[in-house]
């Protein structure tokens, strides 16, 4: 019973960060939500008997990725720009 | 047209994809009961030939080991792209890569903490047949202890030489055992060392050897992506 109010919590907080990295203007604050997710991904995994996935989703999903991530977002703009996404995607094309 | 021509390219592939997959037959009772089914054969394969404890090694290193030597040249080659993109707008050697300096007590501690990783990164991948982790994890661990240092100290550098010269070694040694295992054996990496004892370090035969050579490999690979990607001349670093 205790093992399955662990895992439906660490879903719950899961989808919570999901939604509030894809809802949130800041990059910054948005990647440090999908390294939370992936923190809490490999807690699952450890929990399901994945020690070798778990210890892989640590190592890249919360350390490699994230910093990667900052060091892209300082690299380039940190707030995301809501206005004419499709010229500005145009543009990059080409 | 030129919309109708890329829809009825996605349409052939498909096709082509769903019939394969409904060739194979998942589910099927040859392939769950059967005389002796996959995944019985792996497992007890693991505990009396091959003597690993780790069955996820065994089925990555040996019975799967062509796929992971294809692993391993994905990420080869994504290193590879990704260093000849940002090769021009790199800072000159010696420049600083962050934009501050941290302060005394970061760096002491990340001096501290550094052996610590790299050792930690060295245990996973050498002790990949025991327990769990292998090389992709310890190469890891070993990347984000030198990516401790590089944020810490604004003038710590890593030789690209010294890269490259691991990164080739631990490549060649790796395609290296499977040719000797194709020449022993006939098939490619074929376990051609003695095996040893369940639960001893010199045990599974050239699991280890590879899985050490994987780990040196990625941990090179991505010591040099994160050294190449922060030393990047960017907008708000001038």
């Amino acid at each position: 019973m205790i093992y399955f109010i662990l895992i439906s919590l660490l879903l719950l907080l899961m989808i919570a960060a999901s939604v509030y990295s894809i809802a949130q203007k800041d990059l910054l604050y948005a990647t440090m939500a999908t390294g939370i997710i992936s923190l809490i991904l490999s807690i699952l995994y450890y929990l399901l008997q994945a020690p070798d996935v778990a210890l892989t989703e640590a190592a890249i999903g919360v350390a490699l990725t994230t910093i990667i991530f900052v060091i892209t977002i300082r690299n380039t703009v940190r707030m995301e720009d809501e206005t004419d996404k499709k010229e500005k995607f145009k543009s990059a094309v080409k | 047209m030129k919309k109708v021509l890329v829809i009825l390219l996605l349409a052939t592939m498909g096709y082509y994809i769903a019939g394969s997959y409904f060739d194979i037959g998942f589910g099927q009772p040859h392939f769950v009961q059967g005389v002796k089914p996959v995944k019985d054969i792996y497992l007890a394969k693991t505990v009396k030939p091959l003597t690993v404890s780790n069955a996820v090694t065994s089925i990555v290193v040996n019975f799967r080991g062509f796929d992971t030597l294809g692993e391993v040249t994905v990420l080869f080659l994504a290193v590879t792209v990704l260093g000849s993109l940002l090769y021009k707008k790199r800072h000159a050697v010696g420049e600083r890569s962050v934009l501050f300096s941290a302060s005394s007590i970061v760096t002491s501690g990340s001096k501290l903490l550094f052996p610590a990783i790299i050792l930690l990164g060295a245990y996973v991948f050498i002790h990949g047949h025991l327990s769990p982790g292998g090389g992709f994890q310890g190469g890891v661990i070993i990347a984000s202890g030198f990516l401790l240092m590089l944020l810490a100290y604004e003038n710590y550098s890593v030789s690209h030489t010294a890269l490259s010269v691991v990164e080739s070694l631990a490549g060649i040694t790796f395609a290296g055992v499977g040719l000797l295992g194709f020449m022993h054996g006939g098939t490619f990496l074929q376990n051609f060392l003695p095996v040893g004892v369940l639960n001893n370090l010199f045990s599974g035969g050239v699991i280890p050897i590879i899985y050490i050579a994987v780990g040196f490999k990625v941990g090179a690979e991505l010591t040099g992506v994160i050294y190449t990607v922060l030393h990047e001349k960017g907008q708000s670093n001038g």
